[in-house]
């Protein structure tokens, strides 16, 4: 059933996810999809799907799970910390460079201005993100009030996540099983 | 810096985001900052805000916002604590699970329980947005670059690094304020 063509090695797991944490400005999970089933061949379109669909499934980062499944499926428990670290370790160092930048000069006002330019727009990002997320939701008239109370709860009440989300979650898993017949 | 004492809660917060991130990164930001800037009073909103920037402007997974707040707290160890506690409870779940998941590939409650959790994600990335927009919007230019920036990643094919580096650019020739 499997069309993978290779078992890749230690080093190539490392290698593929850290040119996937290297090139992956503005969204990952493009640049995973053309490595692992494109340029590498390590997967079919459609396994890979499906493993994303464990990844999205279960919580924490999408691409991060993606790294660790596809790792175990090849090398078991080493395979997932080479492709973890791999797609963590020029990342990480990135982000730390720019945040060392950031706290010897955010006394400058064009560099402090810069920041809160960065900052407008990166908020617009995740609001781009959230307007996608919540566009099929149209004509489920329940999900989109669970939705709204979700929102309620967390950006207005600013209650604590935990139960927020078990009973979110347990509501509308409830109301999608009542109404799927 | 709040230093070394910091490492033992910053693992615990990050462990517990780690496991309530259903729908991935972004939806646990609420309830990171909520954390960092109310339960233990280690940072501003705004400053909140800012690393969270600092992070977009990254490559990588989203979820490096961790690393910039552990670094803050508590330096490089902070770094690799935070990162790591975040990482670390999902992917020992997703590495247990794999294999589980070929076998109900199928199941309907499968296709139920993604179909439940949909609008749950969508209410709590939204409640992200906001929660953040609100920090990052320092008067009426600012909002207007977050309204004007979400319209160009909704309806044009621009890469969302040229947006983010025209904000920036923005805010350097001094045209927010």
């Amino acid at each position: 059933m499997s069309e993978s063509r290779a078992t890749p090695s230690l080093a190539a797991l490392f290698m593929g996810f850290f040119t996937i944490g290297v090139c992956g400005f503005g969204g990952v999970l493009p640049w995973a999809r053309r490595m692992i089933v494109e340029q590498r061949r390590w997967m079919t379109a459609g396994e890979f799907t499906d493993l994303l669909g464990l990844c999205q499934f279960l919580p924490g980062g999408n691409i991060i799970n993606l790294s660790i499944a596809v790792g175990a499926r090849f090398g078991g428990a080493a395979g997932s910390v080479a492709t973890f670290t791999g797609l963590m370790a020029a990342p990480m160092a990135i982000v730390l460079a720019l945040g060392v930048f950031y706290n010897r000069y955010s006394d400058l006002p064009m560099v402090r201005h810069g920041f809160a330019g960065l900052a407008a727009t990166a908020s617009a990002l995740v609001l781009a993100t959230a307007l996608k997320i919540a566009s099929p939701l149209r004509g489920r008239p329940i999900g989109i009030v669970i939705a709204v109370a979700t929102f309620i709860a967390i950006a207005v009440l600013r209650w604590p996540l935990a139960p927020v989300l078990l009973a979110a979650a347990a509501l509308s898993i409830l109301s999608a099983w009542r109404f799927a017949a | 810096m709040t230093g070394g004492a910091a490492l033992p809660s910053l693992a615990l917060i990050f462990a517990q985001l780690s496991l309530l991130a259903f729908g991935g990164g972004n939806t646990v930001l609420p309830e990171m900052q909520r954390q960092v800037v109310q339960v233990h009073p280690w940072m501003t909103a705004s400053e909140f805000a800012s690393l969270f920037a600092l992070a977009q402007a990254a490559p990588g997974p989203n979820m490096l916002v961790a690393t910039l707040v552990g670094w803050r707290v508590a330096g490089l160890g902070g770094a690799l604590v935070a990162t790591l506690s975040l990482c670390a409870p999902s992917s020992l779940l997703t590495f247990g699970t794999a294999h589980l998941w070929y076998r109900f590939r199928d199941a309907p409650w499968r296709k139920l329980v993604q179909r439940g959790l949909a609008p749950v994600t969508a209410g709590l990335i939204m409640a992200s947005a906001v929660v953040l927009t609100e920090s990052t919007s320092t008067g009426w230019r600012t909002s207007v670059l977050t309204v004007v920036a979400t319209v160009l990643f909704l309806r044009t094919k621009l890469h969302p690094l040229t947006v983010l580096a025209a904000g920036a650019a923005l805010g350097v020739v001094g045209v927010l304020g």
